[in-house]
């Protein structure tokens, strides 16, 4: 049986990729844009997409436009920016009821994509250029998101090892875009840019519900777009790390911050890529894994202690919440379950355990809307074609030596650590 | 078995009560591929002052208490109960709040096996001196991890200005000094009181069988042996209904300002029809009056008083109940002062209106159907309307029943000076 029925139609400009299910009470549209992150377009783009959906044409106000969508059933409409790998991604979410739930039977769905074509292709503009007003309420908003990853240390000390580890790369970025290049935008060369991302960036349309696919591609008629050939990128071979990085710094908090990076030269797609999350999961990524035990549960260090992949880019991030004294010892711990690793120092449960969890983990996801479209967009990220059937499979056929291959080529690359001001940062 | 049919929904749910008082929901959900269960005792932070199991007198157990048994239900003489599940394929947790303790899984395979493993290991409790010694390094750290999170202290902080002598006031995970008097003796008599059956449910959700899965679950519970519980004494101080402090100003490392205005609930000793409908009324009122398409969301926003973190809520339950609203600012006193004088100012009637209710009233029968989509939430809240005497399928009919009338009843009992108040994060200096 297949988890979930892809189906993939090339459309002008965009692609169009319908699941149909009766799973849920709603239907869902997920819209994605893409282009290569960097530093010229990272902070147009992070603007663009919040200035989109706070107004348009015809609904002119944030209240206007909310007023509309509570009138549709209260449908759902939110926005997100990701990066994946070097690629940054805007995505825009639309939930609405499916009406067969409703007493009240109005078509709801052609409701919901017109909506999505008015924010796209129409947005609030007056003599070629972005409502003044609202772009620049959207910059005083951007710049306190930015801010605001400062004050949540969990957050703040990912993203300072990223900025780190990554140094000179795109993928330093935050995908929120860059404090300091904000105010520069004005609502003419914002503008200029949504232009450009309209007509360039790659367009994917996920529609996920009980729906009917003719009427679907009738119903998205409303949506033109220019034919593109969209950048694909070409990806750096990892670099090899020539000296581990350690950085420590301070500030008024109480629990430490520990969090690791390593290069695991493997991406998605990657031959070895299965045997690399097969090995996350022995590693760090459960509450079986050797990180939990060993930190958590025998050492009694921390709360949590855990390792999770950029798929993408190809890095594996540690992290834990630990007391500043015990630096040396979890450190220590860490570097001892990654040598443990590498020999091949883990049983055939545990292996059978992880795969057991990985799977539960995947079809799990495939039971939200969301979660849905997160694991089939993966493909295009990469440019491959894996079904989540697939994806079982290759991680079922995992031995115990792929595991150790995918182990030697991990690199520990920089390590760093947000520590309190009494704590013990040099 | 008893089936209950929801038409308009297109769900099924079965219930059973099991000869020990368990009460046990299933609801078959087709074409999902993960089943979800939780196993829920009515037995929470707030529940410190009790009669033990076989005992007269009250007893006052240490802050965080609840919280920390909920840590140790995992730890057997033979391991942890975290790996037998993942060795089933099913990921496990737990949570504590005020008034509940819930243990769960989900799973995509071993359904059955994990439903056993989940009873069991709820209902043989293991506790010695040495693990729950080794707990309070673990512990310690998650309590030092939210003394960190400035989202937390806020939240905390207004609770905190709100109630005089109320549990609620308390940290759920206590404090390192409180936890430190926690032994095993202790978490023993705070099991016994409130783990009995008869004080719990248990909760399936997903592409099940509910003959096969009501019959492992008797087979599981004939083989055990419950002697029947008289009711459970807990015991709470008188709260008078204004507020205990009036504003709290916490300094922290941070670089934004935060600020939430509380209100403290009257008229919380409610449960059922009555409760339901009173927190379906407050939530529709919130909504109208700082719900995005609101007039002062709008004015709030476009004054740069608040940013995308902006929120409202409603918490009730027996006992106790407060909303907060809320978020990042850079002007933490003006935000306060506009947020009361919007509610004062709806007190006399302004903002709302017959056509805000109907278009709000439309918003949440949507936002319904949008949580019906999810397992957990459906089980969790299923528990949490249960625990109330309620019923999370009257959502939608008793929502249709709330007139303008309603609205603005509530709007008068609820909005009242004395039971505001306000907590600011700001930065150091």
């Amino acid at each position: 049986m297949s988890v979930a029925n892809e189906m993939v139609i090339k459309t002008e400009g965009f692609t169009l990729h319908i699941v149909k299910t009766n799973k849920y009470k709603t239907n869902t549209l997920v819209w994605k844009m893409k282009a290569p992150l960097n530093a010229e377009t990272v902070t147009l783009r992070a603007l663009l997409l919040n200035v989109l959906q706070s107004s348009t044409k015809k609904y002119p106000t944030t209240t206007a436009l909310r007023t509309y969508l509570d009138d549709l059933y209260g449908a759902g409409f939110f926005v997100d920016l990701a990066k994946k790998g070097e690629q940054h991604i805007m995505s825009f979410s639309i939930d609405i009821a499916n009406e067969k739930f409703l007493k009240d039977s109005t078509p709801l769905l052609q409701k919901g994509i017109d909506f999505l074509a008015e924010v796209l292709l129409n947005p609030n503009i007056e003599n070629e250029s972005f409502h003044q007003e609202t772009v620049e309420k959207e910059k005083r908003i951007l710049k306190q998101r930015i801010q605001s990853i400062y004050d949540d240390k969990m957050r703040y000390s990912n993203v300072r090892l990223v900025e780190e580890m990554c140094k000179g790369e795109p993928y330093a970025l935050d995908a929120n875009g860059i404090a300091s290049k904000v105010e520069e935008i004005t609502p003419q060369n914002l503008f200029d840019y949504y232009k450009k991302a309209i007509s360039e960036d790659e367009l994917h349309l996920y529609i996920i519900g009980d729906v009917n696919e003719n009427e679907v591609e009738t119903f998205c008629r409303n949506l033109q777009f220019e034919n593109r050939s969209p950048i694909q990128l070409e990806r750096k071979e990892g670099s090899n790390v020539k000296e581990v990085k350690e950085i420590k710094e301070k500030q008024d908090v109480k629990q430490g911050k520990l969090n690791i990076g390593y290069r695991t030269n493997v991406h998605f797609g990657d031959q070895d890529y299965f045997a690399l999350q097969v090995f996350n999961g022995i590693f760090g990524g459960f509450s079986h894994s050797k990180l939990f035990i060993n930190v958590r549960e025998k050492a009694s260090l921390a709360y949590y202690a855990a390792s999770r992949l950029e798929s993408h880019k190809g890095l594996l991030m540690v992290m834990s919440g630990i007391e500043a004294k015990n630096y040396d010892q979890a450190i220590t711990i860490i570097r001892e379950q990654m040598d443990a690793m590498k020999k091949g120092d883990f049983t055939d449960q545990e292996i059978e355990q992880t795969k057991a969890v990985i799977n539960n983990q995947l079809l799990e996801t495939t039971d939200t809307s969301r979660g849905l479209v997160e694991i089939l967009y993966h493909n295009v990220i990469a440019n491959q074609n894996f079904t989540v059937d697939d994806w079982i499979q290759g991680i079922n056929k995992i031995s115990k030596q792929d595991i150790i291959d995918v182990a030697k080529k991990i690199e520990l690359d920089t390590i760093y650590f947000l520590t309190g001001l009494e704590g013990n940062g040099e | 078995m008893k089936k209950i049919a929801f038409d308009q929904l297109k769900e099924t749910l079965y219930h059973e009560k099991m000869e020990n008082g368990l009460n046990v929901y299933i609801l078959p959900k087709q074409g999902f591929s993960k089943t979800f269960a939780t196993f829920t005792t009515k037995y929470g932070s707030i529940d410190n002052d009790f009669v033990p199991l076989n005992s007269t007198e009250y007893n006052h157990v240490p802050d965080g208490i609840a919280h920390f048994l909920e840590h140790k239900l995992f730890e057997k003489e033979d391991g942890d109960v975290f790996q037998q599940f993942s060795k089933q394929g099913a990921s496990a947790n737990a949570f504590t709040t005020f008034n509940r303790t819930a243990y769960l899984f989900s799973s995509t395979s071993n359904v059955e096996k994990n439903l056993e493993t989940l009873i069991d290991m709820v209902q043989s409790p293991y506790f010695t001196e040495k693990t729950v010694e080794k707990e309070k390094g673990i512990i310690g750290q998650e309590i030092t991890m939210y003394d960190d999170n400035p989202d937390w202290r806020l939240y905390f902080g207004v609770i905190e200005n709100m109630y005089q002598h109320h549990p609620v006031k308390i940290d759920i995970a206590g404090t390192i000094e409180s936890i430190s008097h926690i032994t095993d003796q202790l978490l023993y008599e705070c099991y016994n009181t409130f783990y009995h059956p008869s004080n719990m449910l248990l909760f399936v959700v997903g592409p099940v069988d509910p003959d096969q899965i009501m019959n492992l679950i008797r087979d599981n519970q004939n083989k055990k042996d419950y002697k029947d519980m008289s009711e459970i004494k807990r015991r709470f101080e008188d709260e008078p209904s204004s507020v205990a402090e009036k504003k709290k100003v916490l300094q922290m490392n941070v670089q934004t300002p935060k600020c939430l205005v509380g209100v403290k609930a009257c008229d919380v000793a409610q449960s059922g029809k009555e409760m339901l409908k009173n927190e379906l009324t407050i939530n529709l009122l919130l909504d109208i009056l700082f719900g995005k398409s609101s007039k002062s969301y709008y004015e709030l926003y476009n004054e740069g008083l608040i940013d995308e973190t902006f929120s409202y809520d409603y918490t009730q339950e027996e006992g106790f109940g407060f909303s907060m609203v809320g978020g990042d600012t850079e002007k933490p006193d003006e935000l306060s002062e506009r947020i009361q004088s919007i509610m004062m100012e709806a007190k006399s009637g302004n903002y709302l209106t017959e056509e805000s209710l109907e278009r709000t009233k439309k918003k949440k029968i949507g936002g319904f159907l949008r949580q019906l989509n999810s397992p957990d939430y459906i089980a969790n809240q299923f528990t949490r309307y249960s625990f109330n005497e309620m019923n999370l399928f009257d959502v939608v009919p008793t929502l249709e029943e709330i007139t303008f009338n309603d609205l603005k009843k509530s709007a008068e009992q609820f909005f009242e000076e004395d039971r505001f108040t306000v907590c600011q994060v700001i930065p150091n200096k």
